[in-house]
């Protein structure tokens, strides 16, 4: 366990190294935040109602997708990526006679990761929304249930990205799935809109998919739009997600391994 | 003359070479390629799919109906599709800087931003162009077309593309001085196609303004289109402005040259 504490201390540091890149994409979320707030109040204007949200809960949630975007990696990237990587040059041979294990060594350090992009850029474009406009206050159990949400959807996220990287294995370039997993994650997360507007049928399958823990599950805690059993039942499905992903990853793993061939050297 | 077309020509038959041979290498991996082929388009796509979707709930946005939001949609879309496709990987400035393959670069005898801009070129981000275009055709069947209209939204496409394309090289330049910023010039160039795809009355009239006079993004398709379709200024801006978008691209692409050559001049190796 402390093995993989340190993994994800390093991985921490690692991402704190390069603050230009955190203030420049916290500057890139705010734009896009403000854009959608913009656009947001005009739709609410236009329909109170929409979704059951009102036009506050609509631009907190704003808020929460652009400071979550990076830390549950809803475009990719994070550890899976550095696994691509290692994969394609051969690298991941030594990762396999590591006496550690390969999924859990990645799981920390993409978990490291995301500690360090919540306290930088999921923190910062949301206090910056608050102090722009006005924005939902959360009851602290809402505020609460909402921080326990941010891991489970960091492990969804991490299982996905890592069956998307792990194809390397296969087809060598990870490129191919990884934008297919980028493109239904930016859509079914609810980052492109939330989910709550969807059309009847699409909602329905929108909201059991693993990927509406992302964004429109946590948002919702936040808002305390669910609560109670609502809320343990949202717990209940991306956990039950989160283990099937992970024991995929684990089979694949197996399989992977022997397909290496260590070229001596 | 001869010479002037050369000096005109060759740089683009150089862009054509570099390009090929990219396209040539993403090739290799075909299964990868075809993904890729799939969800570009759909990806671009969503943004569209999500006004439909808001459409659903609301019966306008900000006065403007889902076919003329898909005219503004469609026209910024084209514009970053294109400047996308032909300088879009200047966005990696800072990574040549780092690796210090801009060093190699610049001792070949090819213009400097054709070499950045060809790096890596991928055939995928015509993507965006294509979607964008397929929802501009669907919107201009509900356009009531005249010789000027049409003459208009040439004008409007063209410009948009060299503001989007002056833009992705003007931001870039800042990765001359902070290698890590590539995320700043997403803000303006993303950030500001996002902007324009929506009617900009649902914006203060300060950030129409300032989409105006400082960064004129709103060149790319707003004042144009509001001509196209016959639309009085809700800000009650001057008509004149509607024409104006060639005269935008021009004080962006001045304005681009002029950061491009500072930061050359500024450049000085990693030494890696």
């Amino acid at each position: 366990m402390r093995l993989y504490v340190a993994v994800a201390r390093g991985s921490f540091r690692r991402y704190a190294t390069y603050l230009g890149a955190t203030v420049a994409g916290t500057f890139a979320n705010t734009v896009f935040g403000l854009v959608l707030c913009f656009v947001y109040t005009a739709v609410w204007r236009a329909n109170p109602e929409a979704g059951g949200y009102d036009v506050a809960d609509a631009l907190t949630y704003v808020w929460i997708g652009q400071g979550l975007i990076m830390v549950v990696a809803i475009w990719g990237g994070g550890s899976p990526d550095d696994l691509a990587a290692r994969i394609r040059s051969g690298d991941v041979a030594i990762d396999f006679y590591r006496p550690v294990s390969i999924l859990a060594w990645y799981l920390a350090a993409d978990l490291g990761r995301a500690a360090y992009h919540l306290l930088s850029r999921g923190v910062v474009p949301f206090v910056l929304g608050a102090l722009l406009f006005d924005l939902h206050r959360p009851s602290p159990s809402g505020a609460a249930l909402f921080l326990l949400a941010l891991p489970l959807a960091v492990v969804v996220s991490f299982a996905l990205r890592l069956l998307a990287a792990l194809s390397a294995f296969w087809l060598l370039d990870d490129t191919g799935p990884r934008s297919l997993l980028g493109f239904v994650a930016l859509f079914f997360s609810g980052l492109t809109l939330p989910l709550v507007l969807f059309p009847d049928g699409l909602r329905h399958v929108a909201l059991v998919l693993p990927w509406q823990s992302f964004v429109q599950l946590p948002a919702d805690l936040f808002l305390s739009k669910r609560t109670g059993l609502d809320a343990v039942a949202g717990f209940g499905l991306a956990a039950a997600w989160a283990a099937v992903l992970l024991l995929a990853c684990a089979a694949v793993l197996r399989r992977a391994e022997r397909r290496v061939v260590v070229q001596g050297g | 003359m001869a010479d002037l077309a050369a000096r005109v020509l060759e740089p683009v038959v150089d862009f054509g070479r570099i390009a090929r041979l990219w396209m040539r290498a993403t090739m290799a991996y075909p299964a990868s390629f075809w993904m890729l082929a799939v969800s570009s388009p759909l990806t671009t796509g969503l943004d569209f799919v999500a006004l439909v979707i808001i459409f659903g709930n609301v019966d306008d946005l900000g006065g403007f109906s889902l076919t003329e939001i898909g005219f503004l949609y469609g026209a910024t879309g084209v514009g970053i599709g294109v400047a996308d496709l032909v300088v879009g990987r200047v966005g990696n400035l800072g990574e040549l800087v780092r690796t210090g393959r801009l060093d190699t670069m610049m001792t070949k005898p090819v213009p400097l931003l054709v070499q950045v801009c060809a790096d890596g070129f991928a055939l995928r981000r015509l993507a965006r162009v294509l979607q964008s275009g397929a929802v501009l055709a669907w919107a201009a069947t509900y356009v009531d077309w005249s010789p000027a209209r049409v003459a208009t939204t040439g004008a409007m496409l063209v410009s948009g593309s060299l503001i989007f394309a002056a833009l992705f090289v003007g931001m870039s330049c800042l990765q001359f001085w902070t290698t890590d910023t590539a995320e700043v010039a997403n803000g303006f160039t993303y950030g500001g196609n996002t902007a324009t795809q929506y009617p900009l009355t649902v914006f203060p009239v300060e950030v129409v303004k300032a989409l105006t006079f400082v960064l004129p993004i709103a060149f790319v398709n707003w004042y144009p289109a509001l001509y196209v379709l016959g639309r009085d200024d809700p800000f009650g801006l001057p008509s004149w402005l509607q024409h104006a978008s060639p005269l935008a691209a021009v004080v962006c692409l001045g304005a681009c040259a002029l950061a491009w050559r500072s930061g050359v001049r500024h450049y000085t190796s990693t030494g890696s």
